[in-house]
């Protein structure tokens, strides 16, 4: 029993980095209705100028901030050098502009900070948490930011005008404009919060899995699975998601014989699949309906 | 008087169709226009030319400014209000943020929730509703909600286009009263695109005539009801 219930609880902790990225991948979603395959590389690279900052002997929680607003104007000038321009181009030329985002900021990461392996510190520690033996004060720290992260979202979106307005650009683009909301800058502040919400995820699951340019990949796939699970319209579906997809991870890794550490990722990959195939609009997606 | 609006030589394009073929007309400040024809003269694509969203050719003044290369958002930071066909409804929002999207573009913050309350007292059926998803309304309650939308902008200028679409005539005839007296009491002018001629004629003050992309009659709005000619010609009743 205890073997079980520690098992949820580290999942749900991972779940947390999952539920981030899939809140990350969803916001982009939302503004321009494409998945942006380079969020992990985003994520990558925002904790290395993070651990760079540190280098440099700045004290965490003031890299962590400045990470936060550098990864923000970051996405934001992403989306107004190669998006906007792409606004209007058919879906696959926005995959390529993913895929190149991707392999850019892949290789530019390891060019700059080479591919070794690099730890990475936590601020909450690694002792256990409350003397528990299931789970430790890092992972607690993971669900604790999560959690408030979301808070602070909801609260945003539904009690700023701000918050309103995206709601708006994304919902009813011509609708939105008709008002006077200026949807393509909306579409930037989204990518803009995007980057800086994967910068969190990577600065959270770093110290899990250390610093190096592709710590990100497998993480990415679990928060697609995790956006997919929960639906892709919906922010908190998709954070819903990403703790069932930590927790379904953890247990089939423990449970089904031959799954293992190394079958962990078919399993994600598997859950997409079934996602799609049995309810494509996700636990919490409204379903996608074209006039024709 | 001089003219709000002054739409000349207007020629607009669906790609390669060409949908407005020189079309002029003026807007006098505090009048109720209606802007009649077919389906397909015309009439929303000219509504479209106005707030820039569809491509065009031609000159658009408002109150001296010119519109031609503003984007949407920033003719209707002017002071144009446009209640597009299918009323534009945020269905997934609350009836309240409808109306507060509305006012998004104003900085009075304070004013906005006398505002709302003033649309409370206009259109009483959003008042019980204002917590509902605003999707779960009747089409005349959406209708009702678009146009208080619009009017949260303070709009000098108000576009409608076909607000009797899918309504049922009671319906209709509550919310162009309605329409007159926004237009009398809080000084909108406003330009009603219609297919419902005889209603729409009763309203307004102004009319023109729109087929195939040019303006082929305008005049005083009850002249145009009393010419027989006109009416079986065009308007069809």
């Amino acid at each position: 029993m205890e073997l079980f219930t520690n098992q949820v609880l580290a999942g749900i902790a991972t779940g947390a980095i999952y539920a981030c990225m899939a809140l990350a991948v969803v916001m982009i979603y939302q503004a321009i209705d494409h998945l942006n395959f380079a969020q992990g590389e985003m994520a990558m690279f925002s904790t290395f100028i993070s651990w760079q900052l540190m280098q440099w002997g700045i004290p965490y929680w003031w890299a962590f901030l400045l990470t936060l607003i550098i990864s923000f104007a970051g996405g934001i000038l992403i989306e107004r050098l190669l998006f906007k321009p792409l606004a209007k181009a058919p879906v696959l030329t926005n995959v390529a502009g993913f895929i190149a985002l991707f392999a850019i900021v892949n290789s530019v990461a390891g060019l700059t900070w080479d591919f070794t392996i690099k730890q990475y510190p936590t601020p909450f520690g690694s002792s256990p948490f409350l003397g528990s033996q299931l789970i430790s004060t890092h992972q607690a720290g993971m669900i604790g930011v999560t959690v408030g992260l979301l808070i602070a979202l909801y609260l945003f979106f539904q009690f700023t005008r701000i918050g309103l307005a995206m709601r708006a650009a994304a919902a009813l683009p011509e609708s939105a404009r008709l008002v006077g909301v200026n949807t393509s800058w909306m579409i930037a502040l989204g990518w803009g919060m995007a980057s800086a919400i994967g910068a969190i995820a990577g600065i959270l699951i770093a110290p899990v899995v250390f610093l190096e340019p592709n710590m990100m990949g497998g993480v990415l796939i679990y928060g697609f699975a995790a956006a997919v699970l929960g639906g892709l319209t919906s922010p908190l579906g998709a954070v819903l998601g990403g703790f069932l997809v930590g927790v379904f991870e953890n247990l089939a890794g423990t449970y089904i014989p031959g799954v293992g550490n190394e079958l962990k990722l078919p399993i994600a990959l598997a859950l997409i699949i079934t996602v799609l195939v049995v309810k494509p609009a996700g636990l919490m997606g409204r379903p996608i309906v074209k006039r024709v | 008087m001089t003219a709000m609006l002054n739409v000349k030589d207007l020629r607009a394009y669906y790609g390669q169709v060409q949908a407005l073929h020189g079309l002029s007309f003026a807007l006098n400040e505090g009048s109720l226009t209606t802007l009649l024809g077919a389906n397909g003269a015309g009439k929303t694509t000219t509504l479209r030319a106005i707030c820039n969203m569809v491509r065009s050719t031609g000159a658009i003044e408002f109150e001296g400014k010119a519109l031609s290369g503003k984007s949407t958002e920033n003719i209707v930071r002017l002071g144009i209000a446009h209640v597009p066909q299918g009323r534009g409804t945020f269905t997934t929002m609350t009836v309240e943020e409808n109306l507060q999207l509305g006012a998004i573009t104003r900085t009075d913050k304070k004013n906005i929730v006398d505002d709302i309350e003033r649309m409370y007292a206009h259109f009483p059926v959003l008042k019980e509703r204002y917590t509902q998803q605003a999707g779960t309304l009747s089409g005349g309650e959406q209708q009702m909600l678009a146009v208080a939308r619009a009017l949260m902008l303070r709009p000098r200028l108000m576009l409608l286009d076909e607000p009797s679409f899918g309504l049922a005539p009671l319906i209709v005839r509550d919310l162009f009263k309605i329409l007159g007296k926004i237009n009398r009491e809080e000084k909108v002018t406003i330009l009603v695109v219609e297919q419902n001629a005889q209603l729409a004629l009763e309203l307004a003050d102004q009319a023109y005539v729109i087929e195939t992309g040019k303006i082929v009659m305008s005049g005083n709005a009850k002249e145009i009801a009393s010419n027989e000619d006109v009416r079986k010609s065009y308007l069809g009743y």
